[in-house]
């Protein structure tokens, strides 16, 4: 991008050569960088977090390992019980973490982006109420486990949501020109509680076993068991982070409205689309991997607009990063702290998030 | 320079519109004025580009506004909207550089021009000093302000796009409803400065005709989607047409000291329409 101002504004501007080195740089032109050193700064940070958290989470745990053993390449993995732990309990377990922490924190910001409604969270919409309603029937019906190799839960878990987000947008779209949040939002709603009937009613007519099972599923669980299910999301969550990129500054101007944002050259129809697709996407895939993991997908979100501002260019990486590590070292305790048995790691999210999110709210207000 | 040629809109198959024709002269000032309900807002999102017509035209400088891209419409064309309200808070300058958006490629970030230019339209608002300021805490007159720099930096040009200068369009729509008086005169002036100096065109919709006479030179009267008259404000604006537009008798009279025409309402629906002036 030049550096050079020159005459056509009325303002008397500077002018800086083109390295910029040589002229003193005005407060106003040190400044307009600050975007570029906020996102810098914020994202290395954040990043930083998220790295951290990935190396740290699969050495912690009840039982102690270290580095050096689990790479240890004199023993055979076979009799080498650190590897063993690394590789097949607590490394998928931690990159299962990292991509759905990621994905719903950014799916509930753009999802609130989308609604203009700071409330929305990624499971608003039906989306995870159609992906709970997919994966009880697999279980309570007793299907086949896995369809050519594939665990047929988490396919099921997937077709639930996107077909929850296929009817909540067909709603939104039918009857009005371009596409209506307000529909979208009540839609949403009305699926959601649909669905949860829905549920409810498989879950009374299934027998016990079946029951337990379909309540640990909804607890949410990041005990994936092994790389298959993170790589089969992969390319899902792929497509939906490809398109989260292009949607950030299109976020900021639909905060002032459809019309003031298109009036300014979005086309917001298409916006709407893409965000719409992108979320329920992510929040889809994420859901089949690891079940519903509540209160990442709004509470990231705000706390990383409390902290850089609402800026989506900033709190979209912000929160994806920070998301991710929050879910991880949250599951980190959920598998610590009652050794051998495990909490489900939802209730960490609230508990811990929770109280910080509302001392944070209070101070900063 | 913006002409629109019988142009009819409806909602479904309620007619909002219906046959309306006028004509924008290039660093003119209209006013659209008709009782509420009339249609005002809607021909302000015709002639934005925001809605269709169902039948008709609206031209800008020669070309259909369908055929123009949105984004290089909105470096010519800029909308201010009744009341802003935003989903979440961004401070002033970064409102201010929401109207950077059709300058900008997908992934390009605001450079020092951009901010500059963002920053020149907060000062010809007066409201730069207001830029670290979050815009959830403004007052109704100071956000409409902040609202109307972020439309002008729509028009701001960077270094590298100098050259021929094309025509300015700025709508507003009802932009003192909700205002004091006060901050009527702000805004009032705030749009005659915009128009002398940078021979902005200016669309201003409103159901005040003080408003728009201080502020407007040509008024088009909007009643039931249907123009009842359009023309100079001087010649427009008569008892009889003020009449026709609200069912209320009024006395026109050129003000001495505000040195434009006012409107003293005098009552409504009257059989016997006293002689103005």
């Amino acid at each position: 991008m030049s550096n050079e101002l020159t005459g056509t504004i009325k303002r008397p501007s500077h002018q800086t050569s083109g390295s910029g080195n040589e002229t003193p740089i005005t407060p106003s032109a040190k400044r307009s960088w600050s975007l570029r050193r906020k996102l810098i700064v914020t994202l290395s940070g954040f990043g930083g977090l998220a790295l951290i958290t990935l190396v740290v989470a699969p050495l912690v745990g009840p039982t102690p390992i270290t580095l050096a053993r689990v790479f240890d390449t004199s023993v055979p993995f076979r009799d080498n019980v650190d590897a063993q732990i690394f590789f097949i309990a607590r490394l998928p377990r931690t990159l299962a973490g990292i991509l759905v922490g990621a994905s719903l924190a950014v799916a509930g910001v753009v999802f609130q982006a989308l609604l203009r409604n700071p409330l929305a969270t990624p499971f608003t919409l039906g989306v995870s109420a159609g992906a709970s309603l997919g994966a009880m029937l697999v279980i309570t019906l007793g299907l086949p486990s896995a369809v050519a190799g594939i665990p047929a839960v988490p396919i099921a878990s997937l077709l639930g949501s996107l077909g929850a987000a296929g009817i909540v947008y067909a709603m939104a779209t039918l009857r009005h020109r371009g596409l209506s949040t307000t529909v979208l939002l009540l839609a949403g709603v009305t699926l959601n509680s649909f669905f949860s009937a829905l549920i409810m009613f498989v879950q009374y007519s299934s027998d016990f076993a079946q029951t337990f099972q379909t309540v640990r599923w909804l607890m949410g669980n990041l005990d994936v068991g092994g790389f298959q299910p993170i790589l089969a999301t992969l390319p899902l969550l792929g497509i939906a982070f490809v398109m989260f990129g292009t949607l950030p500054r299109a976020l900021n101007l639909l905060t002032l409205g459809s019309d003031s944002a298109a009036a300014r050259g979005v086309d917001v129809l298409r916006v709407q689309r893409v965000a719409f697709l992108s979320a329920s996407l992510a929040t889809g895939a994420a859901v089949s991997l690891s079940g519903p993991i509540g209160f990442i997908g709004i509470v990231i979100p705000h706390l990383i607009r409390l902290v850089v501002g609402a800026d989506h260019r900033i709190v979209m990486p912000a929160s994806a990063f920070l998301g991710a590590a929050f879910l991880v070292a949250c599951d980190v305790v959920a598998r610590s702290v009652m050794a051998p048995l495990e909490l489900p790691v939802g209730v960490i999210t609230a508990l811990t998030g929770g109280p910080f999110f509302l001392w944070l709210l209070v101070r900063r207000r | 320079m913006l002409q629109v040629t019988n142009v009819s809109f409806a909602y479904d198959k309620h007619l909002v519109l219906n046959d309306v024709s006028f004509e924008l002269a290039s660093g003119g000032l209209l006013g659209i004025l008709g009782p509420n309900g009339s249609g005002k807002t809607t021909l302000l999102r015709l002639l934005g580009g925001l809605l269709c017509p169902t039948t008709g035209q609206v031209v800008l400088d020669g070309s259909d506004l369908d055929s123009i891209p949105k984004a290089g419409l909105a470096k010519r064309m800029a909308m201010v909207p009744q009341e802003t309200y935003l989903a979440f808070d961004y401070s002033v300058l970064e409102v201010a550089l929401m109207g950077r958006y059709p300058h900008l490629q997908t992934f390009e970030v605001e450079g020092p021009e951009d901010v500059e230019l963002a920053r020149a339209a907060l000062t010809e608002t007066g409201t730069a000093d207001l830029e670290q300021r979050s815009f959830m805490t403004l007052s109704g007159g100071e956000k409409q302000r902040v609202v109307i720099a972020s439309a002008l930096a729509q028009f701001g040009r960077r270094a590298a796009d100098a050259g021929r200068r094309p025509s300015e369009v700025l709508l507003l729509d009802e932009p003192t409803a909700s205002l004091d008086l006060g901050y009527q005169l702000d805004i009032a002036s705030t749009i005659r400065r915009l128009n002398k100096d940078r021979s902005t065109a200016v669309v201003v919709s409103t159901h005040d005709l003080n408003f728009a006479t201080s502020v407007c030179d040509h008024v088009v009267l909007l009643r039931q989607g249907c123009v009842l008259a359009a023309g100079p404000i001087h010649k427009i604006l008569r008892p009889d047409t003020v009449k026709d537009l609200y069912d209320v008798d009024v006395v026109v009279e050129q003000h001495a000291v505000a040195g434009h025409l006012t409107i003293t309402p005098l009552a409504r629906r009257a059989t016997d329409a006293p002689d103005g002036h």
